[in-house]
């Protein structure tokens, strides 16, 4: 296993978890540490690797008044073993089939689960045209920088609600609906949409994906990580 | 088996002894929104319950027949999959037992169904004898709709995905059929207790 630096918050894992059965982009893993005693605390973390990738890699955000992510983001180092069990969910995956476009949202350290989505994108080639559209505060808490990298076949705009770089000419601020009909795929090409972060940005973002026209049934959710887990 | 986390000692032990089931934690005050997809708002006026399936007859309420039936004040702990609990949370609804009190059925299994699509599966034997409820009040007020409302299900002795929110019926079925999270590889019965999460546990 390694940890590595991602933002001043944030932690890549790599592990190699024996007989890894292979996942689906999209899809998380439940980690449990267990106390000497024998106290045991599990949370979700979303899979940022794709599936043709041996190693297995989580992107976890330290929360501050969290029980295990910051054990992993301070405590967890080399040599470690760490308990994970899955992968788990077939829900909030990446639309293999959808045969139209692909519109992804997130929000912080919820786009995780798009990373992995947008290295499957890549390296199995398809042709499929999608779009993420990434809130982050500052340029600093930016995860996953590089392979977010736009690319032919697959859009990334990036806004920052607090502060911008100095040179910055792209959207800034919360995503709203003018930004969504600015950067995003429109109701006429019934793009699949996956939205991702925490509660309050997944109810606003989806509130105006149906307020502008798109079918409430064509629109996935998740917050952080599993069927919503918080911390 | 587990084995010992090097340098993890765990945090939040207060919980009350016996309350907080297997890889659980107490989320205290907060309450976590957990939903597969947009929050429909469906208003009063719209809604209806209905209970249907293999029953002798469809029974069917509005919200204004429904807000007739007895009520009942429910205060009970809840258990998410996502390994958060909330202790002595306080509801108000109709037992479904109330619901199911003229019904006659010769189905084991209820599936129920919400506005948006979703669906969850539980024994019939798990939701009669006060285990069960719809409610449509929580602490004091009004269910927010992020939470499920204007009702939802309340089941409280199985994690919380089996607590449909926006719940606006029951069918009565011969055979168990799965619903919406039980067919994406979470756990056909859901018992806290046990640990049931995933399919196998």
């Amino acid at each position: 296993m390694a940890v590595t630096r991602e933002t001043p918050r944030v932690r890549r894992i790599r592990l190699r978890p024996p007989d890894w059965p292979g996942h689906v982009a999209g899809q998380h893993v439940d980690v449990r540490l267990t106390a000497p005693d024998g106290y045991t605390a599990q949370r979700s973390y979303s899979i940022a690797s794709p599936p043709s990738q041996p190693e297995v890699e989580l992107i976890v955000e330290r929360l501050d008044d969290g029980e295990v992510s910051p054990y992993l983001t301070d405590e967890l180092r080399a040599g470690d073993l760490l308990e994970v069990r899955g992968p788990i969910g077939g829900y909030f995956v990446w639309p293999e089939h959808s045969g139209t476009a692909v519109q992804l949202v997130a929000g912080g350290s919820g786009v995780v689960p798009f990373v992995a989505m947008l290295a499957h994108h890549r390296t199995s080639g398809s042709s499929v045209p999608v779009r993420l559209l990434y809130s982050a505060r500052t340029d600093a808490d930016v995860i996953a920088r590089e392979e977010l990298r736009p690319r032919p076949g697959s859009a990334v705009v990036l806004t920052f609600t607090r502060d911008a770089p100095a040179d910055w000419t792209g959207p800034r601020g919360r995503i709203d609906r003018e930004l969504l009909v600015r950067h995003s795929a429109p109701p006429e090409q019934s793009p699949a949409i996956l939205i991702c972060g925490s509660t309050p940005f997944v109810e606003a973002v989806t509130r105006e994906f149906v307020a502008i026209g798109h079918a409430a049934e064509r629109i996935k959710t998740e917050r952080y990580g599993g069927m919503g887990d918080t911390s | 088996m587990s084995h010992v986390s090097r340098g993890f000692s765990g945090r939040r032990r207060d919980a009350p002894a016996g309350r907080l089931p297997p890889g659980q934690y107490d989320v205290g005050d907060g309450f976590p929104v957990l939903s597969a997809g947009p929050v429909p708002y469906t208003e009063p006026d719209e809604w209806d319950f209905t209970v249907q399936g293999q029953v002798d007859e469809v029974r069917r309420w509005s919200w204004q027949e429904f807000k007739q039936l007895p009520r009942e004040p429910v205060t009970v702990d809840i258990h998410c999959v996502t390994s958060w609990s909330k202790f002595a949370t306080r509801w108000e609804g109709v037992s479904v037992e109330t619901l199911l009190a003229e019904v006659e059925t010769a189905g084991d299994y209820v599936l129920a169904f919400s506005d948006g699509g979703y669906t969850t599966n539980l024994p019939l034997d798990d939701v009669v004898d006060g285990k069960a409820w719809v409610v449509d009040t929580y602490d004091g007020s009004p269910l927010e709709p992020e939470h499920g409302g204007p009702a939802r299900l309340l089941v409280p002795h199985l994690y919380f995905w089996k607590s449909a929110k926006w719940v606006r019926g029951l069918v009565l079925n011969l055979v168990d059929e799965p619903g919406f999270w039980e067919n994406f590889g979470y756990h056909n019965y859901g018992d806290p207790w046990k640990e049931q999460r995933y399919a196998g546990d």
